[in-house]
């Protein structure tokens, strides 16, 4: 984790402005702006339908904002043909809300899938099984290598998701929601490993979440998206004690 | 002014399902256009198309084998006292030969692989929509469309010639037996006639129709899943009109190259 005073405008990997995007008469998004920096964790929350989902599908490339501003490691995503926006993608995790495995393929298949485009990305001597292993090793689950998706809970589901987001070795990861659905004891561990994740590769998070507890622990800063926009930023000590009523809204128990 | 008119009179309904259909129609289309640009694009999905061949057509055989087995049968049964009443049931191996290779044998077995084949991929892909499984796959940097869509597209149109050929055989083969079994018909007597009956104008154009057939339903099993609505009523929707579209569209289609035959057999 870093500390606000290490943030500095240098190393900046990610910055989103006046971002919109509307689905006939409904404006999701009215101008959202953000930056993530270098190494940071960075909590975005919103209610249920305030278009985070949206925001982050926009980032990669998997949802085209009506208008806006989005650059991704110096890269403008709105400019970048499929070919050079595919490279990029393999700089970017991202972890989806149900986890997303592929249903037809066992865990190895599943692991393996990102690297059949990304090869370039790694030294030659590194053969596909030491990666997926790897991967695999650090959420845990080297036993499930050969099982199928429909073999495993919940919270399995989302740790080798979490897995096949790393074997790329990204430099930025996306976590959409990682806690929902989950028991509590099971999305503290989800949010133990993201930390250990980030603490052993020192990538950049943002992480979409309605999850208070996971804000709470996983963040360096916060920002609020209310109506479509950055309405609030902050650390989470700062946003809650504030007195705004917006704010606090989300920080009730 | 003019709308609250059509309202009255029940038109308004009418022309909403009419531009719906148009615009489905213009999808569909600009899909297919896809399919045709992307096919011949690097890189070829070859690992997944052989897979998608041997899903559709191997495991189609059974199915295909025991309805061609059964039409044999029926078509023969039913048509036998017919012929007899007027003395020409020796002509029964030339007629039931080239109805089942003309018409019978490619409807009907398209019309089971829609209902097996273009389900099983509306279904499938629809599931992988809503549950996120396509966009992960386009942000592991693999083109879904390329992926999914045009390896069972494909396969389906190269599979769906030879599961007809297959069912035709069968379907000759169990009208062969009600001959052998009520005429003492002999196998080489019978398929001796088949072959006399049946010409490369027979063969040919059913064919050709048969891999129009299996585009429509790669195509249209694809369309419906790929643009599958959220949650699980859209996933048993796609599989629905998939079956539905697709059958439609045999007809059609079926009909279109009966025409032109015609025209050609005119000439």
């Amino acid at each position: 984790m870093i500390s606000p005073s290490d943030i500095s405008t240098d190393n900046i990997v990610l910055e989103i402005r006046d971002l919109r995007k509307s689905f006939g008469d409904n404006h999701v998004l009215n101008g959202f702006n953000m930056k993530l920096y270098q190494g940071e964790n960075l909590v975005i929350m919103g209610k249920s339908g305030s278009g985070k989902s949206v925001m982050i599908k926009c980032l990669v490339g998997l949802m085209e904002a009506d208008s806006g501003f989005i650059r991704v490691m110096n890269n403008d995503i709105t400019t970048l043909d499929q070919k050079a926006l595919d490279i990029l993608r393999a700089d970017i995790g991202f972890l989806f809300q149900g986890s997303a495995l592929y249903d037809s393929m066992t865990v190895r298949e599943n692991l393996e899938f990102p690297l059949r485009r990304h090869t370039k990305k790694f030294n030659k001597d590194i053969d596909t099984e030491t990666l997926v292993n790897e991967a695999l090793d650090s959420v845990g689950l080297l036993s499930a290598i050969d099982l199928m998706p429909a073999e495993l809970s919940g919270g399995m589901k989302r740790r080798i998701a979490l897995a096949r987001t790393l074997i790329l070795q990204p430099k930025i990861i996306l976590y959409d929601e990682p806690t929902s659905g989950l028991d509590p004891i099971t999305a503290k561990e989800i949010i133990l490993l993201m930390q250990e994740i980030q603490d052993k590769y020192g990538t950049s998070s943002l992480i979409i979440t309605h999850d208070v507890d996971c804000a709470r622990v996983i963040s360096d800063r916060m920002i609020l998206l209310i109506d479509g926009i950055d309405y609030a930023e902050g650390t989470y000590a700062e946003l809650s004690s504030s007195d705004d009523p917006k704010i606090r809204a989300f920080f009730k128990h | 002014m003019i709308e609250s008119q059509l309202k009255m009179i029940g038109l308004y309904q009418i022309k909403n399902q009419l531009t719906s259909f148009f615009i489905e129609v213009g999808e569909i289309s600009l899909f297919t256009k896809r399919f045709f640009v992307e096919v011949v694009k690097r890189p070829f999905e070859m690992k997944e198309f052989l897979r998608q061949c041997y899903q559709m057509g191997n495991r189609s055989l059974l199915l295909v084998g025991i309805t061609g087995f059964i039409i044999g049968l029926v078509l023969t049964l039913q048509t036998r006292p017919t012929l007899m009443e007027f003395g020409a049931v020796s002509w029964m191996p030339s007629m039931v030969s080239i109805s089942i290779v003309r018409e019978v044998g490619p409807i009907i077995t398209a019309l089971v692989c829609a209902g097996r084949i273009g389900s099983g991929i509306g279904a499938e892909l629809g599931s992988m929509r809503v549950t996120e499984q396509i966009d992960a796959m386009e942000v592991s940097g693999t083109n879904p469309f390329k992926y999914l869509v045009v390896t069972r597209v494909l396969a389906i149109t190269l599979m769906l010639p030879l599961l007809v050929l297959f069912g035709d055989a069968i379907a000759l083969f169990g009208s062969y037996l009600v001959e052998n079994i009520k005429g003492n018909v002999s196998f080489m007597l019978y398929f001796n006639k088949v072959f006399d009956a049946l010409e490369f104008g027979d063969i040919i154009p059913a064919t050709i129709k048969t891999f129009f057939f299996g585009l429509a339903i790669g195509v249209v099993g694809c369309f419906k899943g790929f643009n599958c609505s959220k949650g699980t009523e859209g996933v048993g929707k796609a599989a629905n009109t998939a079956v539905v579209l697709s059958s439609l569209l045999l007809f059609v289609i079926d009909f279109i190259a009966v025409f032109v035959t015609d025209i050609f057999y005119d000439l």
